[in-house]
């Protein structure tokens, strides 16, 4: 099953948009830090984990967004549906530009077997709004930084990510 | 709307007066022979009760496979099949194929239908593809596909009569729920409580398809079919725009309360009887007010839509308790009165025991004692929040705000019991009730409407109560006096429509794939066996040659199948036992399949 949505996906993005699918997964370690989001060497969003179980804003505030809009298909956690694959695996071949560009169009893998459809997020405030928060948490799934639950600890709301929520939520 | 009724029952009555009501004495007369199953419940009084009886509680351990059937589809399999004369209908999730099985001749398919949907729609569907089934009248089979086109076959030859569209799935409408065949008309209703869809039921001509009347669950009088002076609320007038007033602004119209469950029907007070489900969002800070009427029960006049009763039971949601559960319809005695009765085992945990004539309270009892939102309903005729739940403060998702996250709250969103439906056996006059037994963390936060797209607004997490191990209980219930007659703990949530039978066994499944018999009276298990896949479909029994068959749609999926691969989550690890928190993916697999039970011959 896995193993065929993994195929899937790997054509679907060669053929619509030609993108490399990252065979290897980027260093998920935060190097630097920009108004309290972390980035990994490529400067993709990243998670970061304090010895004490603190979580980075996005990792927690991900969470959140996912336990509202994606774990009616995708699972608690991360860990897939009948349904839906578990994005905690798929997270660790899945580059970020991958991930915003399946999140924002959605992708079909329709066959006589299965019928499965993400939709587009795109023009859904309330996931694209979201977009890193997602990603990072996600990614701290996929790298088993946290666990099952909701993170006990966070990292106060950087007030960068409260303007950006605020402008586009249209506040 | 009144107009449009008035001339499309003037045109029936010229043409088809004889002919619609023979269809509809043909299918109350077809409900009363047990040796078949013509509507999705058994009968119009949603009890799932069956008058055969060979297999009994002393035989039934011999019970063996008869027959299987492959629907070819993976997907979650809620609901089963219909049997009228020598066919057997089944249907299968999206891509809603149903099947016409002929019982006389080896099983062989004598027809198959299979629409052409956009698999668009497929995203837009809450919780797994599910369809919930078919119905039968007038020589036809009607399906509402998951695209909410409402289709009429021909019964033999599974040709299209006619199809019309009940929603936009572009505006998250979807088509889940199964139909209900009332006199001259079929009555279907809508899903999308989580796409901010302003939900209804709506009556087709059974003949042409032509709508007759759409009944909304909130809005102006007009669109929800009440009378401000004669449909009553707990014995009084609801009064003028008792929906509209309870709503900040516009948010009526993206304001749910979805048609999704079982339909009843009372033949002699000519009432249908359905619930509504949660208001749109589940962040209740974002509507304030009672936001009628969803989350209530309606008793309709068939012929016109038209609103006698309501009885909201969760006024302004705060958990996502749907109150779209079955009705099940009873004649027994409370306090030495013969009575009416419409009982309902709502999300909320509660079961309510109603007058279905007056919609007078009578009993609202906890039927999971883990039900911890409320201390219980207000039965205090003179009290002014007579027939209102007392929400306890520290599980009010709305008093303490958004961005709060409230832990333990009993049940979780997927309510004490879902849309699997309950049986009632007159003889026993106790209800099998399939239950969920889970408890969630609920964090409502601020969200916005995009037409088309979920409109949530909480996040949520769900594990077994605290202490217990157990996702699921199957309980026998008095609903004259909200007592628990018996419960059997069941690992996981019991998502399986309950069959009851004359002869003192009442039949479930399990998600792990277990069909189950247990006697009637005591609960005791006296026969299990395992299915190819996880069951949320409804245990049927007909009669063929003589011989009286059980059958059952597996198939995991729908809501339940969300912790297929995971298990439900421990926010408070070490409380309960391991057992509960395993994964049902050690246990099943997906893949639709119809089991059929005889005893030896």
């Amino acid at each position: 099953m896995r193993k065929i949505w993994l195929v899937a996906a790997t054509m679907a993005l060669v053929a619509s948009a030609g993108t490399v699918f990252a065979d290897d997964a980027v260093d998920p370690t935060a190097v630097k830090s920009e108004d309290g989001k972390y980035l990994d060497k490529e400067g993709s969003p990243t998670f970061k984990v304090a010895s004490d179980g603190t979580v980075d804003w996005y990792t927690y505030s991900g969470y959140r967004r996912y336990h509202s809009e994606c774990h009616v298909c995708h699972g608690p956690d991360g860990m897939g549906s009948t349904y839906a694959p578990a994005l905690k695996d798929s997270l660790k071949t899945m580059s970020y530009p991958d991930f915003l560009g399946v999140v924002a169009s959605g992708r079909k893998n329709v066959s006589s077997s299965q019928e499965n459809v993400m939709p587009a997020f795109g023009d859904n405030p309330n996931v694209a709004c979201y977009m890193d928060d997602l990603y990072v948490y996600l990614r701290a799934r996929a790298n088993d930084a946290t666990g099952r639950v909701r993170p006990a600890k966070h990292e106060d709301k950087p007030p960068a990510a409260q303007q950006a929520e605020d402008s586009c939520m249209g506040k | 709307m009144r107009k449009v009724l008035f001339a499309t029952c003037f045109g029936a009555m010229a043409t088809f007066a004889a002919g619609a009501a023979t269809a509809n004495d043909e299918l109350n007369k077809m409900s009363q022979d047990p040796k078949g199953w013509v509507m999705p419940a058994g009968d119009y009084a949603n009890t799932r009760y069956s008058k055969l009886n060979q297999i009994t509680a002393a035989n039934v351990g011999k019970l063996q496979v008869a027959w299987t059937f492959s629907t070819g589809v993976l997907r979650g399999h809620e609901g089963g099949p219909l049997i009228v004369g020598n066919t057997m209908y089944v249907h299968t999730p999206f891509p809603n194929k149903v099947y016409a099985l002929d019982l006389s001749d080896e099983n062989k398919i004598v027809w198959k239908y299979e629409p052409k949907q956009d698999p668009n729609v497929i995203p837009v569907m809450c919780c797994d593809t599910v369809n919930r089934g078919v119905a039968y009248g007038d020589g036809k089979i009607f399906l509402h596909q998951a695209d909410t086109t409402l289709v009429a076959l021909d019964a033999k030859t599974g040709k299209v009569e006619w199809t019309t569209k009940n929603g936009d799935p572009s505006k998250g409408a979807t088509g889940t729920s199964a139909p209900l065949v009332v006199k001259d008309k079929v009555l279907i209703g809508i899903s999308g409580g989580e796409f901010g869809v302003q939900c209804h039921v709506t009556a087709y001509d059974l003949k042409s398809g032509k709508q007759v009347w759409r009944a909304f669950s909130e809005g102006p009088d007009d669109q929800i079919m009440v009378d401000p002076e004669k449909t009553t609320v707990l014995g009084k007038p609801v009064g003028k725009d008792s929906s509209l007033k309870t709503w900040q602004g516009d948010q009526w119209k993206i304001g749910g309360g979805c048609t999704w469950g079982w339909m009843a029907y009372d033949p002699g007070l000519n009432l249908v009887y359905y619930g509504s489900g949660n208001p749109s969002t589940w962040n209740p800070k974002q509507r304030p007010g009672d936001n009628k009427w969803s989350m209530t029960i309606f008793a309709r006049d068939a012929d016109t839509g038209q609103a006698k009763w309501v009885y909201q039971m969760t006024p302004h949601d705060e958990w996502d308790y749907d109150g779209v559960n079955e009705m099940i319809l009873s004649d027994q005695q409370v306090g030495g009165a013969a009575r009416k009765l419409l009982t309902h085992f709502d999300r909320n945990g509660l079961g309510y025991t109603l007058d279905r004539a007056t919609g007078e309270l009578l009993v609202a009892e906890k039927y999971d004692p883990k039900v911890n939102w409320t201390s219980g309903v207000d039965m205090d005729k003179n009290s002014p929040t007579y027939g209102r739940p007392k929400v306890l403060d520290q599980y009010s998702t709305d008093k303490q705000g958004e961005d709060h996250n409230n832990k333990g709250i009993c049940p979780a969103a997927l309510g004490s019991k879902d849309e699997q439906p309950a049986a009632y056996s007159p003889e026993t006059q106790l209800f099998y009730v399939p239950t969920n037994h889970v408890c969630m963390d609920y964090e409502p936060f601020k969200v916005s409407y995009t037409a088309g797209q979920p409109y949530v607004g909480a996040t949520l997490s769900m594990y077994p109560p605290p202490g217990e191990s157990n996702m699921g209980n199957f309980i026998a219930w008095d609903g004259k006096t909200g007592k628990i007659a018996w419960s059997n703990k069941e690992q996981f949530s019991v998502w399986s429509g309950a069959l009851a039978t004359a002869g003192g066994v009442v039949f479930y499944g399990t998600l792990e794939g277990y069909l189950k018999a247990v006697d009637a009276k005591t609960g005791k298990e006296l026969y299990k066996f395992k299915t190819p896949s996880g069951i949320i479909g409804n245990v049927t029994t007909y009669e063929q040659g003589g011989r009286q068959y059980v059958a059952v749609l597996s198939g995991v999926g729908g809501w339940a199948g969300i912790g297929l691969a995971a298990g439900l989550t421990d926010p408070t690890a070490g409380l309960g036992a391991v057992g509960g928190y395993a994964a049902l993916s050690n246990y099943t697999a997906l893949g639709g399949n119809l089991t059929v039970f005889a005893l030896p011959q």
